[in-house]
């Protein structure tokens, strides 16, 4: 019946809760030191700063190459091998954040080299140091074109910290498949529901951010965005 | 008393020799128009003068001082020099008055009160004080032009260089920042380099025409438009009278 | 037994793994392609009903995790059809279906209406107007986009894993923990996925320039000169 299905549904919400709680702290942890990393990466790259570019290079590479469950894994799986744990929890926040990282790095070094070279030279010419250049007109100019690849990435984080499931994370999408296992009739409208949830979620981010990119926006360029 | 001394500038790109010993000065409160043919070094000899651009060889001397030296830490002189761009190069990310006021604020140290009604005055010197807090992508081309004229002037150069200040402007937006200007003639040294042949005339104190990295001809305008002595300059101004339709006549 | 001799001894079923990944992507690709370009006509030149139903779709797609709906497709369908593998197909493959629509809008947007126009003029009808002029030039626009999911996809099939597909992922996972080996056993299989893409994205950008037509491009952030201080 279908009064019956919606309440017991609406008893699995704190339950849900919980999870949704570890999806936020997972996105929000990784989003912040992807970001740094990826603004220092990016900058390495941009301005060719040798050798350290080259590492850049290859850390993109391999982390854009290979999939993020499997980053997860080695991450939990592999240390024990070499005498230590990584801990579910943090082996799900350090495989997104070195994963984020390396797309981050591009939007952030896309964003660089879309700032036209006169924009230094104006600089330049009123005497401005190479560090106050980059502090006062290059950097402010970089994060503002950053915002939109940035907020795609923050959505593709968000949804990526279901596949944790697979190391045992308790985030939002592992409750559902607890809840699951444990109501088998109604597993399509649990899920239904924990789609539901992400979906809330991705929108309301998604208009908060278009919100602040549309109140940062520089009128006369975009960056274009990758997956 | 010289305020600019530019002596036997040499720079090549690759294999291409734009300038090949380029000399000339400025005198406190001359205007000096720069002209010839496209790609000729005009723009890269004011780049050399500032250094945006490091020549190859020669020397440049600012108010008695060579800024071309080695030891000399370059962006305290670049301060005392104004550039105009063609095209304009205003910080995108800040309004018309913080584009005038950051070079006080954050290169001079000046305080950000102090900074600030000083570029709303030099706004208004440029007739813009209406628009201090637009963004340049809001303003019109001789309006951002404007701007990047008094965010020159605000630094007290000594000397101002303008790189084909109204080349990427449309035609009747060009008057408004030749006002602007005709109006510094006399007050501060300007380099020019243009196209305006108005302009030069009616405001220059000598003309100088480039050509091949080589100064061909210079005089006053007077002496320039009706009795030039070499026959390339003779050449030029025959094709310029063409395209602008202004023979340099007031 | 030394690293290389495991990896010797390993390398044949890990490849049977390799190639299940390989046809999982195939099958999402090409289902998603047909799929997405019927969603993107639809929304482009459908009336409202259709294009309703087309914008749901690929919101609700798009703004809820790959891994839910794989979920959704294989736990839900009740009785023991389809299996894992299908199921797999099929959620890939819906989930493709909405991105690749999306590609494809935009490049069918940054043709200009004069292009439609123009095949009409000439008499042509809408269908043929949209498969004689829109898409040979969309597609093309589109393959940037496009080749970046197909490397998307290579990846993300790890996910049927989790529904014990056998694919790489699920493979190397069953062959590690059997012998042990963790670290040879994963970093092989991530060696193998880096290789994987390298040479896709090779493959992808050969194809795209055998296709090119001088002038016609998408648009890419202008890169002017290097922004060097």
């Amino acid at each position: 019946m279908l009064a019956e299905t919606l309440a017991r549904l609406y008893n699995m919400l704190p339950l849900l809760w919980d999870g949704l709680q570890t999806t936020f702290l997972l996105t929000l942890t990784s989003l912040v030191a992807a970001t740094i990393a990826g603004v220092v990466m990016g900058f390495l790259r941009a301005y060719n700063i040798f050798p350290l570019s080259y590492f850049v290079y290859v850390y993109e590479k391999v982390l854009r190459g290979v999939p993020l469950l499997v980053i997860f894994l080695i991450l939990w799986l592999v240390p024990p091998d070499f005498g230590f744990r990584i801990d579910r929890l943090h082996a799900a926040f350090l495989g997104l954040a070195l994963r984020s990282a390396a797309y981050q790095a591009q939007i952030f070094r896309g964003a660089i080299n879309s700032i036209p070279r006169g924009q230094v030279e104006a600089a330049k010419s009123l005497g401005m140091s190479r560090t106050k250049g980059i502090q006062h007109i290059i950097l402010p100019q970089v994060l503002r074109l950053s915002i939109p690849g940035w907020s795609n990435e923050f959505t593709i984080v968000l949804k990526d910290t279901s596949i944790a499931l697979a190391i045992g994370v308790t985030e939002l999408m592992r409750r559902g498949d607890q809840l699951a296992v444990l109501h088998s009739d109604i597993v399509l409208e649990i899920f239904l529901l924990v789609a539901l949830i992400y979906f809330i979620i991705v929108f309301t981010v998604n208009k908060i951010l278009s919100f602040i990119e549309e109140k940062f926006r520089m009128k006369g360029y975009e960056v274009e965005v990758e997956r | 008393m010289t305020m600019l001394e530019v002596k036997n500038i040499h720079k090549a790109f690759g294999e291409l020799q734009v300038l090949r010993g380029v000399s000339l000065d400025l005198d406190k409160g001359e205007t000096k128009v720069l002209i010839g043919p496209s790609g000729t070094g005009k723009s890269t000899l004011l780049r050399c003068i500032n250094q945006l651009t490091p020549p190859d060889k020669g020397e440049v001397w600012l108010d008695g001082v060579e800024i071309t030296d080695k030891s000399v830490d370059i962006n305290k002189y670049r301060q005392e020099i104004g550039f105009v761009f063609q095209h304009f190069n205003l910080f995108n990310h800040l309004t018309a008055l913080k584009n005038v006021s950051i070079g006080l604020e954050k290169v001079k140290g000046i305080e950000k009160e102090e900074a600030r009604e000083r570029a709303l005055e030099e706004l208004k010197r440029v007739g813009l004080s209406d628009k201090a807090n637009q963004y340049p992508a809001e303003l019109s081309g001789g309006q951002k032009q404007r701007v990047g004229i008094a965010r020159a002037l605000a630094m007290d150069p000594k000397v101002m260089l303008f790189d084909e200040p109204t080349s990427a402007l449309d035609p009747e937006l060009i008057g408004e920042v030749l006002e602007v200007m005709k109006s510094l003639a006399g007050e501060i040294s300007m380099l020019v380099v243009t196209h305006e042949m108005g302009f030069a005339s009616s405001v220059a104190n000598e003309i100088i025409f480039l050509e091949n990295g080589v100064v061909v001809e210079k005089g006053s305008p007077k002496k320039f438009f009706e009795n030039p002595d070499k026959d390339r300059t003779k050449q030029f101004l025959s094709k310029i009278a063409t395209l602008y339709g202004d023979s340099g006549d007031r | 037994m030394s690293m290389w001799e495991f990896f010797v001894e390993i390398i044949p079923e890990l490849m049977r793994g390799f190639s299940v990944t390989l046809s999982l992507t195939a099958l999402a690709l090409v289902i998603g392609f047909i799929f997405g370009i019927m969603l993107a006509l639809g929304r482009a030149y459908g009336n409202w009903i259709v294009r309703g139903v087309c914008i749901g779709y690929i919101e609700a797609i798009r703004g809820t995790p790959m891994l839910v709906q794989v979920f959704i497709i294989y736990f839900a369908i009740p009785g023991p059809w389809p299996p894992a593998y299908w199921a797999a197909v099929l959620g890939f493959s819906i989930n493709s279906s909405a991105y690749q629509a999306e590609y494809f809008r935009g490049a069918f947007q940054s043709i200009e209406s004069g292009q439609m126009i123009a095949g009409r003029t000439i008499g042509m009808t809408r269908l043929q107007a949209i498969r004689n002029i829109v898409l040979p030039q969309g597609l093309r626009m589109a393959i940037p986009a496009w080749s970046n999911e197909v490397i998307y996809l290579l990846k993300y099939t790890s996910l049927a894993y989790i529904i014990l597909v056998p694919e790489l992922t699920r493979v190397g996972r069953l062959i590690a923990t059997e012998t042990a080996r963790y670290m040879e056993v994963f970093l092989i299989i991530a060696i193998i996925y880096l290789v994987a893409t390298i040479i896709m994205t090779d493959i992808i950008d050969r194809f795209e320039s055998k296709v090119r037509i001088p002038g016609l491009g998408a648009q890419e952030a202008e890169t002017s000169q290097r922004n060097v201080w």
